[in-house]
């Protein structure tokens, strides 16, 4: 953001550039909630957090920031260490693929996109985290489901943090 | 939404190398983190250092998140028992003069019961309690089960101890910082607990399935078929579990493996217990009693 300033825009930076990592990594830091589940039902907030901004506002973090965001996910998640880091960052290279190809996208394909990759990041991080054989497949749809429900929510929660940008 | 605007960052060089190291910066990073993950697949316990820094900075938050869960869920009950006192006062004077009858009772028998034991020589195992703490947050999203207790290193915790409840086992320390331990849960995927039957002392072992279940598999040759209802506790076998400690109750069997319902629920507002790693005795335990089956034959003889 530092790099340039092209025309038309204003030089004050958007609060975007630390608020969208911040909010990521409170979104990482939901596990902390004092309930001491028996099953995985709790959307990955983290995640979802981030794909918002990335479908939201593309330019409101470092092409590199997944990596160290999925770090400190890492860190609380209770998956092995680099699960996120890896899943995350193919998540957000594949958005960035998308992006190439689709010309124009509005919310509807942006849930699609965002449900996609959440299922991906989720079932990735099943495969290597639990082995093969234990149950928890039911339990992980039910996660992806509920995980892609919320994500208009979490969507318009990260529009409502971005609003300063609305106004210039 | 139109497409983004980063893809071309204008006709700067600056810019569009900023963009080109952003993309390597992203890959190079995806490459540690295989490489992390491989580490940390082979090798679980490798980074346990920096999760115990990260742990360190979280915990208190989550601790003073349980207290708010604690407090608020006590409101209820502390109406209630504030309007109920008067008849609960009534009841428990009458239930303590009924009790005085059976704890007279009680220690008798324990005072034999001890007597019995001097005869047999038989030592019992101390299994001290390390530290009594709070299970404070747990990987919810996560397909592993694991737990955050808010006692750690410098309260004497230790990887490999057991972590129970009143109720039964509810899981083992895996990792420890000086103020936090990872506490592994019984129904995760990758834990495994030596049992036996309460009924008949049938070895068996229990493995967590990841959807809040365990799985009892017989331990020894003998297809002996479990039954609904079938109760399991610890077995002392492995020496890291103390013996007696309830784990899970059957409530379906298939073939040889037996769905099991964990006796502790983790989640209850109450305080879990820390114990030592139990040691296995070095004195001789009694043989055990011949089976049912094998005496009629021996009498035959």
């Amino acid at each position: 953001m530092t790099d340039y300033i092209p025309l038309g825009r204003s030089e004050k930076m958007p609060r975007s550039i630390w608020l969208a990592p911040l909010s990521v990594v409170l979104g990482s830091m939901t596990t902390l909630l004092p309930v001491v589940a028996t099953v995985p039902f709790l959307p990955p907030f983290g995640l979802m957090m981030l794909l918002a901004w990335r479908l939201m506002r593309g330019d409101s973090m470092k092409v590199w920031m997944p990596v160290p965001l999925g770090f400190f996910d890492d860190m609380l998640s209770g998956q092995p260490l680099g699960s996120a880091m890896l899943l995350w960052s193919a998540a957000v290279l594949m958005v960035d693929v998308l992006d190439t190809r689709l010309v124009w996208r509005d919310f509807w394909q942006d849930w699609l996109i965002a449900g996609g990759a959440i299922a991906f990041v989720l079932i990735g991080g099943r495969l290597v985290a639990a082995p093969f054989t234990a149950h928890v497949d039911t339990a992980l749809l039910i996660q992806i489901l509920i995980s892609a429900a919320l994500f208009p929510v979490v969507a318009r929660f990260c529009a409502w943090l971005d609003r300063d940008k609305k106004r210039q | 939404m139109a497409p983004p605007r980063n893809r071309r960052p204008g006709f700067s060089r600056r810019a569009q190398y900023g963009l080109f190291l952003g993309y390597v910066g992203l890959v190079g990073g995806m490459l540690v983190a295989a490489g992390l993950l491989l580490l940390s697949i082979f090798n679980p316990p490798a980074f346990g250092a920096v999760r115990g820094f990260f742990s360190e900075i979280t915990t208190p938050v989550a601790s003073a998140f349980t207290w708010v869960r604690t407090s608020v869920a006590g409101v209820p009950e502390g109406v209630s028992s504030y309007v109920n006192v008067r008849g609960e006062n009534a009841r428990l004077k009458k239930q303590i003069a009924d009790n005085e009858l059976l704890v007279e009772r009680a220690r008798t028998l324990n005072q034999e019961n001890r007597h019995l034991r001097e005869m047999l020589k038989l030592h019992d195992v101390s299994t001290d309690a390390v530290v009594v703490a709070r299970l404070v947050a747990s990987s919810m999203g996560s397909t592993r089960r694991y737990a955050t207790l808010n006692a750690g290193g410098w309260q004497g915790v230790k990887a490999g101890q057991p972590v129970r409840q009143p109720d039964g086992l509810i899981g083992q320390v895996v990792e420890t910082s000086p103020n936090t331990a990872r506490v592994l849960l019984i129904v995760d995927p990758e834990s495994i607990v030596p049992v036996r039957r309460t009924r008949d002392g049938l070895p068996a072992i229990a493995t967590g399935r990841g959807d809040g279940l365990l799985d009892i598999r017989s331990a020894s040759v003998a297809t002996m078929i479990f039954q609904p209802g079938d109760t399991f506790v610890t077995s002392g076998t492995g020496g890291i579990f103390s013996p007696n400690i309830p784990v899970a109750r059957v409530i379906r069997t298939s073939r040889d493996i037996a769905v099991a319902q964990p006796s502790a629920n983790p989640d209850a507002l109450d305080f879990a217990l820390v114990q030592a790693t139990f040691l296995p005795d070095p004195t001789p335990t009694p043989s055990p009693k011949p089976s049912p089956s094998a005496k009629p034959k021996a009498g035959k003889k």
